[in-house]
């Protein structure tokens, strides 16, 4: 029986199968419990890699569910790539349709989250605009300003408030109950080689998305006007600029 | 072809939880190790580290996920991949794995196993010298940890890996617990496999630890864990391997229950024993 990886892949990932034809030992002719070493490093090493991208996930549901989770996860969706950094960036989706995790909805954005630090973790480096690029900038020439951003930035939104949970749901926290249950949008930057999550002000996702996507300063605070009366423009651009997130400063055409 | 070489001395393979200590106390260390892998990102801490470490230390980058012994064609994308960061830091070595670990656009995160017959000897044989001419230089190729053997293999596993060694140019990596490992699952003799072994050939050895089981019928099945120290016998075989050939570039690899740096340093340090006896002994 010639041996074939087709055979080979399939019966790692069901455990049901048995041992394929070819697979021999010197001490049983099919060694079942030999073939588990196999099926266990691929399924144990990537619900290994996805416990160490979303840590918080597997602290909220504990880790007998997040492993239950993941093992599921992994048969449906195992890497497309040997990059084990970019490994899970379907999981938030797959929580919102996994029936189990239901009755905690805001799961997924968590993973959101999540999955946007790892990506901040090892985007390319950038050096942040200093505060004084934007004070020296003629008052006139602020409503046609365009932006770019270092490639870390990330925006999550969140009926859920995800900063908050995440935050202690992250390292040593010790998570508390929340009084004041209201949606958060998250601002997942890299502060040097530091992932940073900030909590958007009020309109702060949008007038950040629009900037993002080349808009001018001027219709990106419109856009976020429209969405809420309560945001505030001085705000918001202090924080961006204090935030070191903008690397380049552009005119009136898109950069 | 063959390039720049690590030092015959002692290495590790990088946690980034040792940076701050391997730079501070290093011992013995003349080398660091990464997986390849790990540093294909576009920035941030990682390649800080890998940068900071290389000026200091020799380096070895070791591919896991290039899956050589696959049946189907390399990957291009990766080999790219692979490219760039062998051009960024011009490591000393560049090394891989007999062993496939992709199938049908999937990767599956382990060294899983090649028969050996005629026709999976060409394949490999094309597969390196296809990351040969891609990377511009020469590559070791590292014998695996195997559990199981297929019935079709027509070739010794030491026999397969001197014909790749004589059809492609590439060098080998001895991971001397892998020798072990395989011996003590397949019932055959470690020493035997190490004495027939091409080790002129050898471009590194690797050093780790292995968890122990028992197979089907309650044999002892050995699992390529490096979650422990190097084990007692594996000392010994690395002893004979490097009285027959004098020192060689001798990684320690502890990638999981990883220890504090200290602890790694004293395991370096007692590889860094055995090559400073022997290079005292040959110098003799």
């Amino acid at each position: 029986m010639v041996f074939d990886q087709a055979r080979f892949t399939a019966a790692l990932f069901d455990p049901e199968r048995e041992v394929p034809a070819g697979i021999t030992s010197h001490t049983h002719p099919a060694p079942e419990k030999r073939f588990a070493v196999y099926r266990n490093n691929v399924i144990v090493g990537l619900v290994d890699a996805l416990a160490t991208r979303f840590p918080a996930v597997q602290r909220i549901v504990g880790e007998e569910f997040f492993r239950a989770m993941a093992g599921v996860f992994v048969r449906a969706h195992p890497p497309r790539s040997p990059l084990m950094m970019d490994y899970g960036e379907e999981l938030p989706d797959f929580i919102d349709g996994f029936a189990p995790a239901a009755e905690v909805p805001y799961l997924a954005d968590v993973a959101r989250l999540e999955a946007a630090r790892t990506r901040a973790f090892h985007a390319a480096d950038t050096v942040p605009l200093p505060p004084v690029a934007f004070s020296s900038l003629p008052a006139a020439d602020l409503e046609g300003l365009r932006l770019r951003f270092c490639p870390s930035v990330a925006i999550v939104r969140s009926p859920h408030p995800i900063v908050t949970i995440w935050a202690m749901n992250a390292d040593d926290a010790e998570p508390v109950p929340i009084e004041d249950w209201r949606g958060e949008d998250a601002l997942v930057s890299r502060d040097g080689f530091e992932v940073a999550v900030r909590r958007l002000p009020p309109g702060g996702a949008v007038f950040l998305s629009c900037l993002l996507a080349g808009e001018t300063l001027a219709d990106a605070a419109r856009t976020a006007i429209d969405e809420t009366g309560a945001f505030d423009l001085a705000e918001n651009l202090a924080g961006l600029i204090a935030a070191g997130l903008a690397i380049e400063i552009g005119g009136g055409e898109p950069v | 072809m063959i390039g720049p070489m690590l030092p015959a001395r002692t290495g590790i393979g990088f946690k980034p939880e040792h940076f701050d200590g391997i730079l501070a106390d290093p011992g013995p260390i003349g080398f660091v190790e990464v997986h390849a892998e790990n540093y294909m990102g576009d920035g941030g801490r990682p390649h800080a580290q890998l940068a900071a470490l290389h000026e200091r230390f020799a380096l070895s980058v070791h591919g896991v996920g290039l899956s050589i012994g696959a049946e189907a064609p390399l990957d291009r994308a990766h080999l790219s991949r692979l490219r760039r960061l062998c051009d960024r830091y011009r490591p000393e070595s560049f090394s891989e794995h007999l062993a496939w670990s992709s199938h049908g656009g999937a990767f599956l995160n382990d060294l899983l196993p090649v028969p050996y017959t005629p026709a999976t000897l060409a394949r490999v044989a094309d597969h390196i010298a296809e990351v040969q001419d891609t990377l511009g230089r020469r590559m070791l190729l590292e014998n695996p940890s195997t559990y199981v053997l297929f019935a079709e293999s027509t070739i010794a596993e030491v026999d397969f890996l001197a014909e790749i060694v004589h059809r492609t140019g590439c060098g080998l990596l001895l991971d001397v617990n892998n020798v072990f490992v395989s011996a003590t699952n397949h019932g055959t003799s470690a020493g035997d496999y190490l004495a027939s072994f091409p080790i002129e050939h050898v471009g590194e050895i690797h050093l780790a630890g292995h968890d122990a089981t028992v197979d089907d019928v309650g044999a002892p099945l050995l699992i390529d864990a490096h979650d422990s120290p190097v084990a007692d016998p594996v000392w010994g075989l690395f002893e004979r391997a490097i009285a027959r050939n004098g020192p060689l570039p001798t990684l320690i690899e502890w990638d999981n229950n990883v220890p504090t740096w200290p602890v790694l340093r004293s395991e370096a340090a007692a590889a860094d024993a055995v090559l400073t006896r022997h290079a005292a002994a040959r110098a003799a």
